[in-house]
């Protein structure tokens, strides 16, 4: 199952905003992946269609590289489940 | 050493993105050869539409100016704002690594901004509701953020500005750039205009109020400015910026000096949202102050590239301006209105008109209006017919007029 949030997450990076796949790694930040404030709330919008979780505001701290946004999709899905 | 007041302004630089060609020499090659950047609409499904045809630029690739992270935070008129100013500084062969980057600023116009993120995320907010709407859409549609652009992607620091004043806002930013050369606030302004304003909502608002063109089967003899069969103007895209240096910086680092911009003046015609004053009183006031800024007699001008939209009263009311200001002389005047080729490109025209202008006069060739078949009876000017003419003229002036009353009209003249 972890492996179809990331092909989801990674394919999100690469389209919409245009990040190298070479530079998506767990530990890569998203100011390393040449995301801002404003594009990490677009993905957070994205990533809530795509698999019908509610991510609040609140739930993002700390969120700060790929391998986090992965950990926090688990979580929220697996709660929901 | 010279004041800031006596400071003069030189065109080192063009950078036209245009629905005539990309780069100075498919512009310039274009206009002069008369060939129309007017075809069918096709930015959008517009078979609703009365009009139909469009001026689109359809050879800019946007991976040739910058990286696809930094486009994607662009609404098009932004992006082809980045290309211009690109292209603009490497026409004049401009390092910006071995001057000060704070010395460099960038005025640039446009009528209208991102139109196209506002119109689809509009939908997202009818449709979706607020917390679907773009975290990117205030930066994306903002009218200064073209300006922006510029600045973020070269890294350059001085005075930073937008003008907003419809379809003279590119002839406001020249005019703008001018005084911060010659107030000593920069040796170098990057100024232009850029629009990409062929969506859905503006098509259909001028549509409504009968300004555009529905000669819908004949695209290329659309725009047809000073011609008894004109019947409105034809949307446009695009964007234009011009390298406008300090002289005598220009000259100490041996630019190639395409003309100077000797003087422009501005003037409202405090008469209605959209029409012209109809004796064109407001533009005469704008020739005439311009001509007194540039220090030269109403004689001395051999070439006016026109505003010449092709809509019926427009184009009227500037002849009668011409006339006012320059008397009997104004029959010896070339005048031309390339909007017959490149259409309207609204906020860009300005600056696009700007860059014809300085092109002519260090060509000695000047653009044909075309389409001009059999001119309006009232109408009663050398309007460059159909074809280019080769003539060497020293100074020239170009007009930009403005839904809200805006006129700006600029001098160029021969460098020498």
């Amino acid at each position: 199952m972890s492996d179809s949030f990331e092909t989801v997450v990674k394919e999100l990076l690469v389209t919409e905003f245009k990040v190298e796949e070479d530079k998506i790694g767990s530990a890569a930040t998203f100011r390393e992946m040449g995301l801002d404030s404003l594009d990490v709330v677009s993905l957070v919008m994205a990533l809530e269609d795509r698999l019908s979780v509610e991510i609040p505001e609140s739930d993002l701290e700390g969120v700060n590289t790929f391998g986090d946004a992965l950990s926090l999709i688990q979580r929220k899905v697996g709660a929901r489940a | 050493m010279t004041t800031a007041s006596e400071r003069r302004i030189v065109v080192t630089g063009i950078g036209p993105v245009t629905p005539v060609g990309v780069g100075v020499d498919r512009f310039w090659s274009a206009l002069t050869e008369g060939r129309s950047g007017v075809g069918k609409l096709e930015a959008f499904d517009a078979s609703a539409f009365a009009s139909r045809i469009a001026a689109q630029v359809h050879d800019f690739r946007v991976e040739d100016y910058m990286e696809p992270s930094a486009a994607r935070r662009m609404e098009r008129f932004a992006q082809m704002a980045v290309a211009a100013a690109r292209l603009a500084i490497g026409d004049a062969s401009l390092d910006l690594d071995t001057i000060d980057r704070a010395r460099v600023g960038c005025v640039l116009g446009t009528g209208i901004g991102g139109i196209g993120a506002f119109e689809e995320q509009v939908r997202v907010l009818a449709e979706r509701g607020p917390a679907r709407v773009s975290p990117r859409l205030v930066a994306m549609m903002i009218p200064n953020m073209a300006a922006g652009q510029v600045a973020i992607q070269l890294g350059i620091t001085g005075p930073n500005d937008c003008t907003v004043t419809a379809c003279a806002a590119s002839g406001h930013a020249i005019a703008r750039a001018v005084d911060l050369i010659r107030a000593g606030r920069a040796d170098v302004v990057l100024a232009g205009g850029a629009e990409s304003a062929i969506t859905p909502l503006t098509v259909a608002g001028f549509c409504a109020a009968r300004a555009l063109s529905t000669r819908n089967d004949d695209p290329e003899g659309a725009s047809r400015p000073f011609d008894s069969g004109r019947d409105g103007f034809v949307v446009g895209e695009g964007s234009t910026v011009l390298v406008l240096e300090d002289r005598d910086a220009a000259l100490a680092r041996g630019a190639r000096i395409y003309a100077e911009i000797a003087g422009y003046g501005l003037s409202s015609d405090a008469h209605h949202e959209t029409a012209p004053q109809p004796d064109g009183i407001g533009g005469a006031a704008a020739m005439t102050a311009a001509l007194h800024d540039a220090r030269l007699n109403s004689e001395e001008i051999g070439y006016i590239n026109a505003h010449g939209t092709s809509t019926s009263l427009g184009d009227i009311a500037e002849t009668k301006a011409i006339h006012a200001v320059f008397g009997e002389h104004a029959r010896r005047i070339a005048v031309s209105s390339t909007k017959s080729m490149t259409g309207h490109m609204l906020g860009a025209a300005g600056a696009t008109e700007a860059a014809a202008t300085a092109l002519a006069v260090a060509d000695g060739m000047l653009p044909p209006t075309i389409n001009l078949t059999d001119p309006d009876t009232e109408c009663d000017l050398d309007y460059v017919p159909l074809v280019s003419r080769e003539l060497r003229v020293r100074a020239a002036v170009t007009n930009s007029f403005g839904f809200g009353g805006h006129n700006v009209s600029i001098v160029v003249t021969a460098h020498e």
